[in-house]
């Protein structure tokens, strides 16, 4: 009989469920049945707690920490104080961004919610007791909460420690509130070209201050091993090598010695990346007491204290022709980092990637500067789902378009399409400096025009201001488009390290006899599905399937060195080290093969799964096969075993784009808006798998519609928080979340080994622009240029109430 | 997040609790739902000693429907008013506003006696019972007796309910007349920004009996007495309606919060009023 049918080469092509699949994801197996192991599932034998005592106030001098009733209560064994750790040198520790942070309040509090003591006992109970019995003695001073006030001549100074210091980490400091100006471009002819323009917009553009707030806050259990010397932190870190690193550099503890492992991690958006006092005590306090400790923070702790995002107020300029050809663009940015400057950029950019704030456009020159100012608030500045500051850097161009279409009385859509880069400018150098790979923006944008009907949602759009004017209706209908080009994938080791580490990434593979292996990765996934793509990506290199390949990440003992998962880096970096690695694997192969079938290397060729003899196809050797053969033969001039490990320095960034539309109907009687629509074009190169992609997608615009729609953390004007909690600060439940329609074009990225350029974090950047315009759209006809964000309801009350629209 | 110390009851009928309240005085504290009080015992901004937990006294459970009496047990949850169909028949508003209140999880423990007792003036159920004129029944060590819904709130989280006192019952009359219950807030989940509960009736397109009720637009529910005193009697028309909402809004007394400032809550109220006035008057 001849039944047993050779598999077709499309056949063993699916079978290994490699690039373009929708393979589902294999971690969520564990998470939809409550098996995930979190820091907080870990528990080690005598494992105390710690917890923090924090400032009530957000500006005061620390004149007396009273800790006999705490350390008197029973089930309490340690009080922490900055006196504890200034011994050990550890009562400050450097910041990401070059500056210096309190572990322990040292002499002074400078935002609500500070790290005061930190207090450790036998379980959460008897600690939160003894925070309670911890008697701080403050004497209040005058707060600065606004960053055009930090600035003033008589300005309280918040960091005294650094007050006389006229040189930063990144040049000259000129107030001791000021901590870094910096700049892009070119000034002078930039003024030239804005002075001599035909049409310039003017515009003040504030991207408010907001939060990461992921579902797991974060958290630690650091073990001192006295009798090995070795340390071992398990905790919420999104980048666990870089923590080893600058753990062993403030505490003097080999790094040999230090054991990071991140486990499963339950989302981490940028809030995840710095380092907190909470792991400099939890490892202090278990030195101390010999003991593992827990820290683990509550929702309120992680909204009030950890990292934020954004608190950008962004002054623009934008000129151009009357016909609307853009001539140059202006910049200058407050940038509010609160009381230490704890950002997570790369050294050289303490304004992280904000110079690709001219967008998808071909702008001849441009000018950027940003002044960093500290104030009372929370220290921060990550890159909430988005590569460094490039969120705002996209809104910022988004908003002047749309200031500029208006004072040119053009639609917008065409303002765009006229300005947009074109393909053939690729590889383009922008005015800012950076150099975009790849794009399509015109195919991207006029696919997006056709898909969403945009002149049939101009025509209804009319109609309804119609019904408005005649007294018919009180509803406006808003329409918002955004393109964006995001700069994603840090990056190149020339010009992107974080403290000294270049931040390139690793994949190593090893090959197990049967044929099934192991990768594991220097990037750690916190809802990503690392494990899943990462295994396709593999599948597609070396003929194995995804489900015969384990992946690993996030244990520093057993991956190789990677400076973790934030900024879209994953997929552009040690996604390219993972398919480099797979070369190594199969050349490998290809050696091994040829031996046993007695021909020359080069007389093989590559087969999806197999090598097989040119012109003879029936003559072949598997993947499977060929793993076998390498622990089992003596191969001459071969060594055993089929290994293989790549350090990925990437040449350049990737740049993913893609075109948004939010269509919104708005009551200006409630500030209620109705979502109506929301069509996401994306284009992040090659997909590799289709269905995490829309996850993706669906995630992050549900984030910017927080974000654009509600989401913020709000001070008064003494400092103290008001939306501490997940009643004010807003996260969209499914209820509000509206449904999304997802596309793509795909443009390969030229210097990616397999063309992929990430996509985690474009519907964040796209999606608060398209949010935002659809609200400024639809009070356009009445003359609105600029209302800040979160468009909140009362916000959106009060741009009709202000444009008369109420009487 | 974590709570002080404090000691836990359940007893299994209405005299051991209030002879707990009795000896405890006010160091002791009913649980109902819970859903108010935990997260304020968490955050330590109340230290309760003795923690009473009411769901153990099966008399206080459930809907009683004599004729038009309608009485419910304060360990009632919301999720029970929502699913009574006679309930539904008798007083529809009630479920129109029970599927207002917070989320499924928040209603599947919420109880009525909770929400009404605590007198948190964001919880929706005080307004509605002024709105139906509902009365409480309490009982201490005193005995059993009744207050009306529109005497029974002082200010924010101030009743006149004494110490040792627990409220076991509400009853009211079912109500006639179109309906409506309108609730503007951020999100699911979240307290009313403005809502406001109509019961009306029109005869003859004259207004002959009317009931209006506010949520979270003063340090109490505000029940709307001078705008019922206009709308009597009246022929129902835009005008009317317009001096009705007025007047309502002129009873609120909102604080500003990140909701919004007074003068954007002053004026939602008067776009929930209205909306609430016109969607009963259709349904009468």
């Amino acid at each position: 009989m001849d039944d047993v049918k050779t598999p077709s080469r499309e056949e063993r092509k699916s079978a290994l469920s490699g690039l373009g699949t929708s393979r589902k994801r294999v971690e969520d197996a564990r998470f939809t049945q409550g098996k995930g192991n979190y820091v907080d599932d870990i528990k080690l034998k005598g494992m105390l707690f710690g917890d923090f005592v924090r400032s009530p106030v957000a500006h005061a001098r620390v004149k007396n920490i009273e800790t006999s009733a705490a350390l008197a209560l029973p089930g309490v064994h340690a009080v922490l104080t900055a006196a504890d750790l200034e011994p050990l040198g550890l009562h400050w520790m450097p910041t990401l961004a070059g500056d210096k942070q309190m572990v322990l309040a040292d002499g002074k509090v400078l935002f609500q919610g500070q790290e005061v003591a930190f207090v450790v006992g036998d379980d959460r109970y008897a600690v939160a007791d003894g925070v309670s019995l911890v008697e701080v003695e403050y004497e209040e001073l005058p707060v600065v909460t606004d960053p055009f006030k930090a600035e003033l001549k008589d300005a309280p100074i918040l960091r005294e420690d650094i007050a006389d210091q006229k040189e930063g980490a990144h040049g000259a400091r000129r107030h001791p509130n000021h901590i870094f100006t910096w700049e892009a471009g070119e000034k002078e002819e930039t003024d030239k070209v804005l002075e001599e323009a035909e049409v310039v917009a003017d515009e003040m553009v504030y991207y408010h201050r907001t939060h990461p707030c992921p579902l797991e806050t974060c958290g630690c259990v650091a073990s001192m091993d006295k009798v090995n010397g070795k340390l071992t932190v398990w905790g919420t870190f999104q980048a666990p090598h870089a923590v080893r690193t600058v753990a062993s550099l403030i505490s003097s503890i080999p790094e040999h010695n230090i054991r990071i492992i991140s486990p499963d991690i339950g989302g981490g958006f940028g809030n995840k990346v710095g380092v907190y006092p909470g792991y400099v005590c939890s490892i202090v306090a278990s030195i101390v007491t010999g003991v593992p400790i827990k820290w683990v923070e509550d929702r309120m702790d992680n909204l009030m204290a950890t990292a934020f995002a954004r608190d950008y107020w962004m002054h623009g300029k934008i000129s151009a022709t009357k016909e609307g050809k853009i001539t140059g663009l202006w910049c200058h940015t407050t940038a509010d980092h609160g009381a230490f400057d704890a950002c997570a950029d790369p050294t050289k950019f303490p304004a992280g990637f904000m110079n690709i704030c001219t967008g998808s456009y071909d702008i001849p020159v441009a000018y950027l500067a940003v002044d960093g100012v500290y104030t009372n608030k929370a220290p921060g500045g990550v890159a909430y789902r988005c590569s460094f500051r490039v969120t705002e850097a996209s809104y910022f161009i988004e908003r002047m378009i749309e200031v500029l279409a208006q004072k040119l009385g053009m639609d917008s859509a065409e303002l765009r399409s006229k300005n947009f880069i074109k393909k053939e400018q690729f590889p383009y150098t922008s005015a800012l400096g950076w150099e975009y790979d790849s794009g399509d923006y015109h195919q991207a944008w006029e696919k997006a025009m056709k898909s969403v009907n945009y002149k049939q949602l101009r025509e209804d759009q009319a109609k309804q201001l119609q019904l408005f004017k005649d007294g018919k209706s009180r509803k406006l209908m808003g329409i918002g488009l955004s393109h964006f080009t995001e700069i994603v994938g840090a990056g190149p080791v020339k010009n992107c390290d974080i403290l000294g580490l270049g931040m390139f990434d690793a994949c190593e593979i090893r090959i197990h006899p049967t044929g099934s292996a192991i990768a594991r990765l220097g990037t750690i996934s916190q809802g990503q599905g690392h494990a899943t793509t990462f295994a396709q990506i593999l599948a597609s290199e070396i003929g194995i399937p995804a489900s015969d390949i384990t992946l690993e990440e996030g244990d520093t003992d057993t991956a190789p060195y990677g400076l973790g998962t934030y900024g879209s880096r994953s997929t552009p970096v040690a996604g390219a080290a993972t398919a480099m690695a797979g070369r190594k694997i199969r050349a490998k192969a290809q050696m091994i093969a040829a031996y046993l079938l007695e021909v020359h290397d080069d007389d093989l060729e590559w087969d999806v799964d197999r090598f097989s003899v040119k012109g003879a196809p029936e003559k072949f050797k598997t993947m499977k096969e060929i793993a076998f053969a390498s622990y089992n033969q003596a191969i001459p001039g071969v060594e055993p075993g089929l290994e293989a490990v790549s350090y990925y320095d990437p040449p350049n960034m990737t740049y993913p784009n893609g075109a948004y539309v939010v269509v919104m109907e708005i009551d200006v009687d409630t500030g209620v808006s109705d979502i109506k629509q929301v069509y996401a074009l994306d284009d992040c190169g090659t997909r590799i798998n289709p269905m995490i992609i829309e996850g993706q997608v669906h995630g992050g615009l549900t984030e910017a519609l927080a974000i654009s729609m509600g989401q913020e953390i709000a001070y008064d004007e003494q400092g103290n928080v008001m939306t501490g909690t997940l009643m004010d600060f807003f996260i969209p439940t499914a209820w509000e979340t509206p449904n999304y329609e997802t596309d793509y074009t795909e443009t390969p990225s030229p210097h990616h080994p397999i063309g992929a350029k990430g996509v985690g974090e474009s519907p964040n950047v796209g999606g608060v622009s398209a949010f935002s315009n659809a609200v400024h759209d639809a009070f356009k006809p009445f003359g609105l240029t600029q209302a800040h964000m979160p468009h909140d309801h009362w916000r959106v009350w009060k741009i009709a109430k202000d444009l008369g629209l109420h009487s | 997040m974590i709570p002080s110390a404090f000691t836990f009851y359940k007893p299994d009928n209405i005299e051991k609790a209030i002879s707990l309240m009795s000896d405890f005085g006010d160091e002791a504290r009913v649980i109902a739902g819970g859903h108010s009080l935990i997260p304020v015992m968490k955050q330590r901004l109340t230290d309760i000693k003795h923690l009473i937990d009411l769901s153990g006294i099966n008399e206080i459970k459930g809907i009683e429907i004599t004729g038009n009496q309608i009485s419910i047990g304060a360990m009632t949850t919301q999720v029970e008013l929502i699913n009574n169909e006679e309930l539904f028949k008798k007083a529809p508003i009630i479920r129109e506003a029970s599927l207002q209140i917070a989320d499924p999880q928040v209603r599947n423990l919420g109880t009525i006696g909770g929400n009404v007792a605590n007198g948190d003036p964001a919880n929706d159920m005080p307004g509605l019972m002024q709105l139906l004129d509902a009365t409480y029944k309490l009982s201490g060590s005193n005995g059993v007796r009744d207050v009306k819904a529109r005497e029974f709130y002082e200010g924010a989280y101030f009743t006149v309910r004494e110490d040792d006192e627990i409220l076991i019952s509400i009853s009211f009359d079912a109500p006639s007349g179109g309906y409506a219950y309108e609730k503007q807030k951020r999100k699911i989940g979240d307290y009313a920004t403005a809502a406001a509960g109509v019961i009306l009736k029109v005869e003859n397109n004259m207004c002959s009996s009317a009931s209006i009720a506010l949520t979270n637009l003063s340090d109490t529910p505000v029940y709307c007495n001078k705008a019922v005193d206009i709308i009597l009697g009246k022929e129902i028309d835009n005008n009317i309606l317009t001096q009705v909402t007025e007047a309502c809004v002129d009873q609120s007394d909102p604080v500003a919060d990140q909701r919004g400032p007074v003068e954007f809550k002053k004026y939602v109220a008067g776009i929930v009023i209205k909306k609430a006035l016109t969607r009963a008057i259709e349904r009468t």
